[in-house]
């Protein structure tokens, strides 16, 4: 049970580690993208495509598929998909100097409504009784897990019998810590989210930083996505299933205090704080809606605490949310 | 990560961008519809190819889709379409106060659900207890309590230990729905639904239903025109709004300024919230607001924080909204289209103001500072 219980927190967790590993790189560079909702939306719907399409092709001979293509397929797709979401909101705020809230606003509404339009337009085309798309098969490959996981007990179900997904995105947020803390470019992005007008000064390019940023931070949360449809969902795209689960990410942004290594634990304490309802005996259904609140609380609580204590190393980049121009300091 | 220290050889870059000095209004507003009708244009493009319709049929289906046959004089329609624009006007003038003051309130979503549920308590509590009269007091100001208070929490933490709003207001909004999702259960008795209240409900006039929020939204709209503009309290917004040292130096009690102008805000949206729960539902969902607080956001600031201007660019997006919804429906494309739609044209726009604040200044013989 209690196995069980954790199990779910991680497969709930990881779609918003994704979502907020993205964000906190692009916050990173002085860019609140509120258009990670829609991104992930996005980069769901873009892997979705990828694996329809391929799992067209091979008709019904499941023989057919190559599980290599079954698999790296979606996963291009979504971060394409989501990168070029991505492109849009850095070419509007960082070369068009549109507000950030607004633009990342838009995106989402963009982002949410392509996904449905293509997901609605997809279920249409199967012409199945069912609103959902199943990709069962795609699902089959992405979810496969390492054959020995079962024998070590305990041990092996929480920790090894996850989809690879999973420890992608772990290892994402790792690496993506170790960039940002240990290297140069790291050192460099961060000095272009903390004041962009200093990097300038000091020869960093800061378009640059914060196009690649926004794009590398997007494809990531576009995973989210995906990781969401193929290993949580089993492959099944259904409209708005996604939820608010994008918003989450944000949340857990503030939570995780703009540290990757954080938002992993942090993740994973979402999906249970997200999953808790289930698991605690005797709960009627109208308590279970008063602890879905409990992600947002607790992010609350920490948003105001840290804030409180004005931690330097626990703040937000200094300009995030400021648009930078060079020629006015 | 070498290039730190590696002496590049710059050529002048082909052009720079610079501010722009004060555009005249019209030639700002030339822009601003170009930008509008270009994005129209290119997503009627988009479902002509889609639906293979032309685009005289495309926007003759838009047309009847908003305002149906008026010429016949079956008004249900406008009389919608109205109402729509009337919702969202009311929770983007909500917004416009804090915006001005740069305090980014994107909580307008959970601020008009709690004031709509505090209407909703009232009315099924009290309800059949008090004369009517009493009652539509009560209702108005338990609503407009509600949603002042879910304005001012954020708002206080904000000016005294300068938590980010942007996220506070955020979380609030999902806070919000869950309390309504909690006591939908509770009230709808299991179903999840809420069967609509008789009581507390606004009078109808004539026997229009949607004629009084109307009214109401008009009213506000002038109102807040004339606070921001010619009140004190609307100069001293837009002097926190422009800097806070500035404020300070001259006096301005900053701290009770946000929290003042929070207040207003949530309560506004609050009123939003009851126009929507007493004023038309009679009864309260957790879509009830129906994201309209994130669209109003967007509203708010293209419509510059001048509450007038708000009232085309509702007016177009609501158009837009029931259009492309209608399009949508007839051509059996997905209900979606309209999303797309709105986000294409509020990206165009958004992107449009920067040729309207900077202006690109292309190479000229003469060197120049830019190295």
């Amino acid at each position: 049970m209690i196995v069980q219980f954790i199990c779910r927190a991680i497969l709930l967790g990881v779609p918003l580690l994704y979502g907020s590993t993205g964000e906190i790189i692009t916050e990173k560079s002085g860019h609140l993208n509120l258009g990670i909702p829609g991104i992930m939306y996005v980069g769901a719907i873009s892997g979705v495509i990828g694996s329809f399409l391929y799992e067209m092709s091979c008709g019904n001979d499941l023989s057919r598929m190559n599980a290599f293509l079954a698999i790296i397929i979606p996963l291009l797709c979504a971060i394409a998909g989501s990168m070029l979401m991505g492109l849009i909101y850095s070419f509007l705020t960082v070369t068009l100097k549109a507000n950030q809230n607004v633009t990342g606003l838009a995106i989402t509404t963009f982002g949410i409504g392509m996904g449905n339009f293509f997901g609605g337009s997809l279920i249409k085309l199967t012409e199945s009784d069912m609103p959902s798309i199943a990709l069962t098969r795609t699902s089959g490959f992405f979810s496969a897990k390492l054959p020995f996981a079962e024998k070590l007990g305990w041990f092996g179900e929480i920790f090894l019998s996850h989809d690879f997904l999973t420890y992608v995105a772990v290892a994402v947020a790792i690496i993506t810590s170790v960039v940002l803390n240990r290297t140069r470019v790291g050192l460099n992005l961060r000095a272009v989210g903390e004041n962009p007008a200093t990097a300038d000064a000091a020869g960093i390019n800061v378009t640059r930083y914060k196009y690649v940023a926004t794009m590398i931070g997007s494809a990531v949360a576009g995973l989210g996505g995906l990781q969401y449809v193929m290993a949580y969902a089993n492959g099944v795209w259904s409209n708005n299933a996604f939820g608010d689960r994008g918003w989450l990410a944000i949340a857990l942004v503030i939570f995780a205090l703009w540290k990757p290594s954080l938002a992993i634990l942090g993740s994973f304490l979402f999906g249970a704080l997200c999953n808790a309802n289930n698991y605690i005996q005797g709960l009627g259904t109208e308590t279970q809606e008063l602890f879905k609140m409990l992600p947002y609380v607790v992010t609350i609580v920490v948003l105001v605490f840290t804030s409180m204590r004005k931690k330097r190393e626990h703040q937000p980049p200094e300009s995030l949310g400021l648009t930078y121009f060079r020629e006015e300091r | 990560m070498a290039d730190k220290t590696m002496v590049k050889h710059h050529h002048e870059p082909l052009f720079h961008v610079a501010k722009r000095d004060d555009m005249i209004w019209w030639k700002a507003w030339l822009i601003r519809c170009a930008a509008i009708l270009l994005s129209v244009f290119v997503m009627s493009l988009v479902s002509m190819a889609l639906t293979e319709k032309t685009l005289f049929e495309t926007l003759e289906i838009m047309y009847r889709g908003v305002f149906g046959r008026i010429e016949e004089g079956s008004t249900v329609m406008l009389w919608k379409y109205l109402q729509q624009i009337a919702i969202l006007l009311c929770l983007a003038l909500a917004l416009t106060p804090a915006f001005k003051m740069k305090f980014w309130n994107c909580g307008a979503e959970g601020q008009a659900l709690i004031g709509g549920l505090g209407a909703m308590v009232v009315m099924i509590e009290l309800g059949p207890k008090l004369p009517y009269g009493v009652l539509m007091v009560v209702i108005v100001v338990v609503s407009i309590l509600a949603g002042a208070i879910w304005g001012l929490i954020p708002a206080v933490f904000k000016a005294f230990f300068n938590t980010n709003e942007t996220l506070f207001t955020l979380m609030m909004n999902y806070i919000a729905t869950q309390i309504i999702a909690y006591y939908v259960y509770i009230k709808g008795g299991g179903s999840n639904v809420i069967q609509p209240v008789e009581f507390g409900n606004f009078p109808k006039i004539g026997d229009n239903k949607y004629l009084i929020n109307i009214l109401i939204v008009a009213i506000l709209t002038v109102v807040m025109y004339l606070y921001l503009r010619y009140s004190k309290q609307g100069y001293e917004i837009s002097v926190v709004g422009e800097s806070q040292n500035t404020a300070r130096y001259i006096g301005i009690n900053v701290k009770k300024v946000i929290i003042r102008t929070m207040c207003i805000s949530g309560a506004l949206c609050g009123v939003a919230g009851l126009l929507l729960v007493s004023g038309t539902d009679h009864t309260i969902r957790t879509d009830t607001v129906g994201g309209q607080g994130f669209t109003a956001i967007m509203m708010s600031w293209l419509g510059q924080f001048n509450p007038f201007i708000m009232v085309i660019m509702t007016a177009l997006i609501i158009f837009l909204k029931l259009g492309a919804g209608k399009v949508a429906d007839t051509c059996r494309l997905n209900a979606s289209f309209a999303d797309i739609f709105i986000g294409v044209v509020i990206l165009c726009v958004v992107g449009c103001e920067f040729f309207i604040r900077y202006t690109i200044k292309f190479r000229h013989r003469k060197k120049e500072g830019n190295v």
